[in-house]
């Protein structure tokens, strides 16, 4: 076996540098304006870090900042249920395309290799066309003359309402993170060893027994992987619900919008942006797990 | 069982546990297996013995219900199986690569059968202990399969495949991913197990001298086909083709009409003074064994001859190049038709 080459120590630094500099080093800034207090001003926030006046300045600075705003969110109900919605919603979608992906991958891995080839690029495909422009094409086909409706209408069906509904947000959301739950199932389905099921076989399973009892249970890093990698994006997602859902869908990503942008409350969004941070630190830790678990 | 009884199919067989009837399986252009007609005995260790690709492994897939047969039959117990899928057939398979499930422990791997099977929980428990017992791997009921050796692996295959009490264990190679020494221990490991158990065991292999040391009767089978059946012995001193010969062990073949004398390495005489009636050749290659000690003798014409020759006195004073006699007596040769 040919070792690895030898980089220069500092190539390892450079991946660090560039997390703290495009992720904590911005997390840091969201983290600090959570801590301040709206003022009527451009940036409409205080206390502002001035470092003209040395350590006094930052003193100063530090004495300003207080956990008032994340008071303010623990006393409004709205934000609560915002939070609880928001995991409501992921949590739906995540169980909804659990079901619809994992006969997908499952399908996709009992084809020869030529078919699952063509069956894998028809699942990537999608993202080759804008992620906007996939939701409007939702919204062409969700509203009320839509595609939707005029095929139910040529069925002798009753129009179905569901544009700016929380329907149309689980469908969006489906729809979108399809990919995501199918990539990971494949990955574990497709490399389970034959035999293993044939040995079930063997030993007395039915055709769905072998799958209950070797297939299923030994698929579920892939359905842990999938998961996770729906749900923690789906729970901060906005474009969705914004484009899709109603007026009374509460989803954090719109919350996060009206905050910083109608109600120029920059403390407020920063805030609840950091409690979803500290939310999904729970599931993005299992998903670290589950991944280095994968790879040893 | 009695040598002179009834050989019109395949050797002799007093009381048929499994038949095979004229069957066939192709695939593609391919007759994997083209028409083979055998019968195994309750209680036999039957090997199917074969290069890769003569349809062995394919034949016992076909017994186990992996396979169908696009011909003939299949008689286990004296029933026709064609119609059973896998899970209702009283075979187990213990395969190559030992397919033990990853996500269970050792204990459980060996109860999976059982538990398919309705055994009640203490019952099956019993039946783990015995099974493990059996292939001595007592107090690893909470192992996971990648915490154990090749060779303990191989011993919970067995256990898993023994445990709800088959009528015939089907063996897949099931040494070929063990190291030389280890697998000589489990062959005979294996065949004590068998004797004990009196289940009915058959073993596919490519090892013709693992074959000849499990096996009560090997069939040597040949693109599809059984070349021979018969004991080990049979088979090795009285092969019926040229075939057969070479594929068991070395062989001396010499041209006789339209066939061939075969005679074994080991039943030549090897001499370095000048014999009435020997062949006269020259030392080309001497290898040493440790239990023997084989000769290579270039002649003026003809192949080389191979002689093994038993380390039991004084060995012979020959060096490479030296002139050397080669003999036999002529009831050590065999006639082969082709």
């Amino acid at each position: 076996m040919r070792r690895a080459p030898r980089l220069p120590g500092w190539t390892v630094a450079l991946p660090y540098l560039w997390l703290a500099l495009f992720f904590a080093l911005p997390m840091l800034l969201v983290a600090k304006l959570s801590l301040s207090h709206t003022v009527l001003a451009v940036p409409p926030y205080a206390p502002r870090l001035d470092l003209s006046h040395g350590l006094a300045g930052l003193g100063a600075f530090m004495r300003a900042l207080s956990f008032e705003t994340y008071a303010r969110l623990a006393a409004d109900r709205l934000y609560l249920d915002a939070y609880l919605s928001s995991l409501a919603f992921a949590g739906a979608a995540t169980a909804i395309l659990f079901l619809i992906a994992y006969p997908i991958a499952y399908g996709m891995s009992r084809f020869g290799t030529g078919a699952r080839q063509v069956l894998l690029m028809a699942v990537i495909l999608p993202f080759w066309t804008s992620f906007l422009i996939r939701i409007y094409a939702w919204i062409a086909i969700l509203k009320p003359a839509g595609l939707l409706n005029q095929a139910l209408g040529l069925l002798h069906i009753p129009p179905l309402n569901l544009l700016n509904t929380n329907t149309a947000v689980i469908i969006g959301l489906v729809y979108a993170y399809l990919p995501f739950m199918v990539l990971p199932l494949y990955a574990v389905l497709e490399r389970q060893d034959e035999s293993l099921i044939e040995a079930s076989r063997d030993l007395g399973c039915t055709p769905s027994q072998a799958f209950w009892r070797v297939t299923f249970p030994l698929s579920l890093p892939g359905v842990m992987a999938g998961g996770l990698l729906c749900f923690i994006p789906m729970v901060g997602e906005f474009v969705i619900p914004d484009l899709l859902g109603g007026s009374n869908t509460l989803m954090l990503g719109r919350t996060i919008w009206t905050e910083f942008f109608a109600n120029r409350d920059w403390p407020a969004a920063s805030a609840v942006a950091i409690v979803l941070l500290a939310t999904l630190a729970i599931p993005i830790a299992l998903f670290q797990r589950q991944q280095a678990k994968a790879l040893s | 069982m009695d040598p002179g009884a009834d050989r019109s199919v395949s050797g002799p067989v007093t009381a048929p546990l499994v038949r095979f009837e004229g069957v066939a399986k192709r695939f593609g252009d391919l007759a994997a297996v083209d028409g083979v007609s055998l019968e195994i005995a309750e209680g036999e260790f039957f090997a199917l013995l074969g290069p890769s690709g003569c349809g062995k492994t394919t034949l016992m897939r076909m017994l186990a219900g992996f396979a169908r047969p696009d011909a003939g039959r299949i008689l286990l117990g004296g029933e026709d199986i064609a119609g059973l899928p896998p899970h209702r057939r009283p075979s187990s398979m213990m395969f190559q690569t030992y397919a033990l499930f990853p996500h269970l422990n050792v204990e459980k791997n060996i109860a999976f059968g059982l538990k398919q099977q309705g055994w009640d929980k203490a019952r099956a428990a019993a039946r783990v202990e015995e099974m493990l017992a059996l292939v001595r791997l007592e107090g690893l009921n909470r192992r996971r399969p990648d915490q154990l050796s090749g060779g303990q692996k191989q011993r919970v295959a067995l256990a898993r495949a023994m445990a709800p009490g088959p009528r015939i264990l089907l063996l897949d190679e099931p040494l070929a991913a063990l190291d030389r020494k280890l697998r000589e221990e489990t062959q005979l490991e294996l065949k004590s197990i068998q004797r004990r158990l009196g289940v009915t065991f058959m073993i596919v292999t490519h090892d013709q001298d693992e074959a000849m040391v499990v096996a009560d009767r090997i069939a040597v089978m040949r693109e599809g086909r059984i070349a021979q059946v018969g004991p080990p012995r049979e088979v090795y001193e009285r092969p019926t083709s040229r075939f057969v010969a070479e594929f068991l062990g070395e062989a001396n073949l010499f041209p006789q009409g339209a066939g061939f004398r075969l005679v074994r390495p080991e039943r030549m005489t090897l001499s370095a003074e000048p014999v009435a009636g020997a062949m006269a050749g020259e030392v080309a290659e001497i290898a040493y064994f440790g239990d023997r000690t084989r000769y290579v003798i270039r002649r003026s014409e003809g192949r080389p001859l191979l002689v093994s020759r038993a380390n039991l006195s004084a060995p012979l004073a020959l060096a490479v190049g030296d002139a050397a006699w080669v003999a036999f007596d002529a009831d050590a040769a065999v006639v082969l038709g082709g």
